[in-house]
This record gives C-alpha cells, sequence and structure tokens, in this order.
C-alpha cells in the first residue's frame, strides 16, 4: 500500500478508536449501574408536568434560508482554498480574479441583507 | 517517520498502533487539563470560591471521582425515544473529534497524519459533530432538545463560515494548507523584514486569529454562545433527556473538541511546537514539541474560557447577526487585505 493511502487509512483507524472508546466507557457503565425503570422515569422531560402532545411536536425552523446561504457560501469558500494555497504562483493575475470573486460573493451577502433575510423571521 | 526519536524504522502497525495510544493520550489529556484548570478552578476563583478541595490535592483527583460517578449513573432512554439514532448520537460526537486531533501536528516527526490537504481536513471533520448534535436533539423526541438541536444547527452553521474565512489568511501567507507547512512557515519567516522571532501569524492575522476565537467559541456552544443549552429557557437543550454516561460522552466530547480546536489555533498562529531561537529541523523537537504545543493549547484555552466565565449569553438574532454581519464581512476584507499584501510587498 502506498504511503498516501495509508496516511488516509489512519483517519479509519482513528474512528475506530472512537467507536471503541465510547464502547470501553458505556460498557463499564453496564456493568455497574443499576437497572429500575419505573414509568415515570422513561416519560419525556417537560419541566416536571406530564408531557404534551404527541411525539415530535412541529416547530417552527426560522434559519431555514441560514441553511441555504450556508451551502452558498461555504461551496464559495472550497474555491477560495486551492488560490489561498498558491497565490503567489499566480500573482497580480490570481490577485485580481478572485477580487472579482470575492466582490460577486460579497455583492450576494449585501444583496440578501437588503432583501432583510439576515434579520429573524 | 515514527513518533519518537527512535533511530529504528516500525512496521507499519506499530506505528499505528502508538499513535491510536498517543492519539488517546492527546485526546483525554488536554480534556482532563482544562477541565480541572478552568471550569473547576478558574471558574471557582473568579466567582470567590474555592472549587472542588476534598478529592486529592486541591481537588487535582475530582475528575476521577467524577467519571466513577458517572459509570454507576443510570442509563434511562426515554420511551418514546428512536433508540438506534439516540443511542449512536454520542458516537458520531466522539468520531469528530477524534477525526480531528488527527491533523494536529507535535513536532517534526511527530505527527499522526501529514498529508497535503491538512487544515482542509480538519475543518470537513469538524462539521461531523453537527450531525450528532441534530440526532441527539431529534431522537429524543422532546420538545427541549428539538429546539435545542435547531438551534444548535443555525448556529454551528452560521460560524463554520467566519472560521473558514479566517483560515484563510494564514492559507495565504503561508502558501501551503499542510499543518506541518504553516508550522514551518512561521519558524522560517518574517515580519517585513524583521526574522528573530519568525513570523507568528497571530501578529500579521490579527483579525484572523480574533475571528477564529470567536468562532471556536461558537463551535464549541460555549457562553456567551450557549443558547442550544440555554438552562433558563429550554433546560439543557438536545441533551435534556440523556442521563449518566451518555451524557458525560458528551461533556468529554465538548472539551476534548475545546482542546483541540486551542491546538489548532495554536499551531495556526502561534506558531505550534515552535519557540523561536532554535532551529525547528531539531530532533529536540520531537520531545519538547508536544510540551511546548500544551502550554500554547493552555494559552488559548485560557483565552476562551475567560470569555467563557464573564460574557453573558447572546440573544439567537443577535448571535446570527453577529455572524452574517459582522464577522463574514470582515473576514472577507481580511482576505483581500492578506491576498493584496502578499502579492504587493
Amino acid at each position: 500500500m502506498s504511503e498516501f493511502l495509508r496516511s488516509w487509512l489512519l483517519l479509519v483507524v482513528f474512528g475506530g478508536l472512537a467507536v471503541v472508546l465510547v464502547g470501553v466507557f458505556l460498557g463499564l457503565g453496564a456493568l455497574l449501574r443499576p437497572r429500575r425503570e419505573t414509568e415515570q422515569k422513561v416519560m419525556n422531560y417537560e419541566s416536571g408536568v406530564d408531557p404534551q402532545g404527541d411525539r415530535w411536536s412541529q416547530s417552527n425552523i426560522r434559519y431555514y434560508v441560514f441553511a441555504l446561504m450556508f451551502v452558498l457560501f461555504d461551496v464559495e469558500a472550497v474555491f477560495i482554498f486551492p488560490w489561498a494555497a498558491r497565490l503567489e504562483a499566480y500573482g497580480m493575475f490570481g490577485l485580481v480574479e478572485m477580487a472579482i470573486f470575492i466582490v460577486i460573493l460579497a455583492l450576494g451577502l449585501f444583496y440578501a441583507w437588503r432583501k432583510r433575510l439576515l434579520r429573524w423571521i | 517517520m515514527s513518533t519518537l526519536t527512535l533511530a529504528v524504522e516500525l512496521a507499519y502497525w506499530q506505528q499505528t498502533t502508538i499513535r491510536a495510544v498517543v492519539a488517546l493520550v492527546a485526546v483525554l489529556i488536554p480534556a482532563g487539563t482544562l477541565v480541572y484548570l478552568f471550569l473547576f478552578k478558574m471558574m471557582s476563583f473568579m466567582q470567590s470560591r474555592l472549587g472542588p478541595m476534598e478529592a486529592g490535592p486541591y481537588g487535582s483527583l475530582q475528575l476521577l471521582a467524577e467519571v466513577g460517578k458517572f459509570l454507576q449513573k443510570e442509563d434511562v432512554l426515554p420511551r418514546k425515544a428512536d433508540r438506534v439514532v439516540f443511542k449512536a448520537a454520542p458516537f458520531v460526537v466522539l468520531i469528530s473529534t477524534f477525526l480531528l486531533v488527527l491533523v494536529i501536528p507535535g513536532g517534526p516527526d511527530a505527527f499522526f497524519i501529514d498529508v497535503d490537504t491538512g487544515i482542509f481536513l480538519a475543518l470537513a471533520v469538524s462539521s461531523i459533530s453537527v450531525i450528532g448534535i441534530l440526532m441527539a436533539g431529534w431522537a429524543s423526541s422532546s420538545k427541549y432538545s428539538l429546539l435545542g438541536a435547531l438551534r444548535a444547527t443555525g448556529q454551528l452553521i452560521a460560524y463554520e463560515l467566519p472560521l473558514v474565512l479566517a483560515v484563510m489568511g494564514v492559507v495565504i501567507q503561508a502558501g501551503t494548507l499542510n499543518m506541518q507547512g504553516i508550522v514551518m512557515a512561521q519558524a522560517e519567516g518574517e515580519i517585513f523584514g524583521f526574522g528573530a522571532i519568525g513570523n507568528p501569524f497571530i501578529i500579521t492575522q490579527f483579525l484572523g486569529f480574533v475571528i477564529f476565537l470567536i468562532a471556536v467559541q461558537a463551535e464549541l456552544t460555549q457562553p456567551p454562545f450557549d443558547m442550544p443549552v440555554a438552562e433558563s429557557e429550554i433546560v439543557t437543550g438536545y441533551l435534556t433527556e440523556y442521563t449518566g454516561m451518555r451524557f458525560l460522552l458528551f461533556f468529554i466530547g465538548e472539551f476534548a473538541t475545546a482542546g483541540i480546536f486551542s491546538a489548532l489555533a495554536a499551531t495556526l498562529f502561534l506558531g505550534g511546537w515552535y519557540v523561536p531561537g532554535l532551529d525547528p529541523t531539531d530532533n529536540l523537537f520531537n520531545v519538547i514539541g508536544p510540551l511546548v504545543l500544551m502550554g500554547k493549547i493552555i494559552l488559548v484555552a485560557f483565552l476562551i474560557f475567560w470569555f467563557r466565565f464573564t460574557y453573558p449569553r447572546f440573544r439567537e438574532d443577535q448571535l446570527q447577526t453577529l455572524a452574517w454581519k459582522v464577522l463574514i464581512p470582515l473576514s472577507l476584507v481580511n482576505i483581500v487585505v492578506t491576498g493584496v499584501l502578499k502579492v504587493l510587498v
């Protein structure tokens, strides 16, 4: 296996390590802890009163617009990364290119701002 | 290639085992130190009390006592909860933490992974924890949990952007995404011709550092950005239905991530394992590098926790306003200014 693949294999190993650690902690707990379920204990907690409604209730997700904008801006950020790492080679050309890109990006943000999408709806 | 200055070639599985053991230490030791030093002691002193004093000298074994206590707590699963997702959530949060520690270098040869996409990888895996939090909140099928999880999601994605954009300034200056490359750039760089202390990017990227720390604070859902777990409004948010060991795992995840984000900030802005005045390729740094890094972690974490203990909580809309209308435009300006200076100077 190449050095490159080996270092990425470490990613999987570390993921597995986390699972093992959580497993060990929970397993140790399972050996030590008591288990006495009562009706009151397994109810959902709603500040002491009996829970109202059935399972998942509807609620107003106020920031779905933010989520949409996030997807937009995050993709843009991915485009900036390779440019940032190679700026020295691109020089003036790269600088002007990216300035235009960032101005357009900022215009988009400004547009959303003026459209009053960035306030609490 | 190995983690120490041992002049022997180790097989791949031996290296991996050493790295796995070191990773456990690198995740748990800073987390424990931060909890004891700051959460137990500094917070207490700031509030004119002593904090834990009974377990061990000055309460230093309090953490072990806490773990012992949590191990014995009953594991209560709400009847209405989605059991599989509810149980899987702590795993996802901890996986995010462990993948994050992967990119942090502790010395010229003491690293877990040395890939060219270093910092990008860190930023990518750091957002996995959002999924874990959303799973925890949704699976609890409790109103407080759901509200807390949605708040957390809104907050984490809003502050992901300033975090990513603040790093961009460092990447422009260093000219690489590789973490070792960034440390080297700081060790060998110079500030407008003055090179006695190298170029720790905190000086030339101060705005980036401030934005990064604010974003980290929000990513950790710590006060003043703790609306997702605001106890006076929604009990403990997405953690409401979690008890005993599962709760502790979320807690460990949070503080381990605090330590690792401090390490990231230390590596990006304070020069990582390097101390000025020495040769950065010196074998010595494989030994003292991790200790230097730990010192810098404590320094950054001190700042983070200082704000945690002294600022009142934001309101949800103020938080979104701060991210979208202040931090993101500021970090865009920061990128352009850094780029112009890089090309022209």
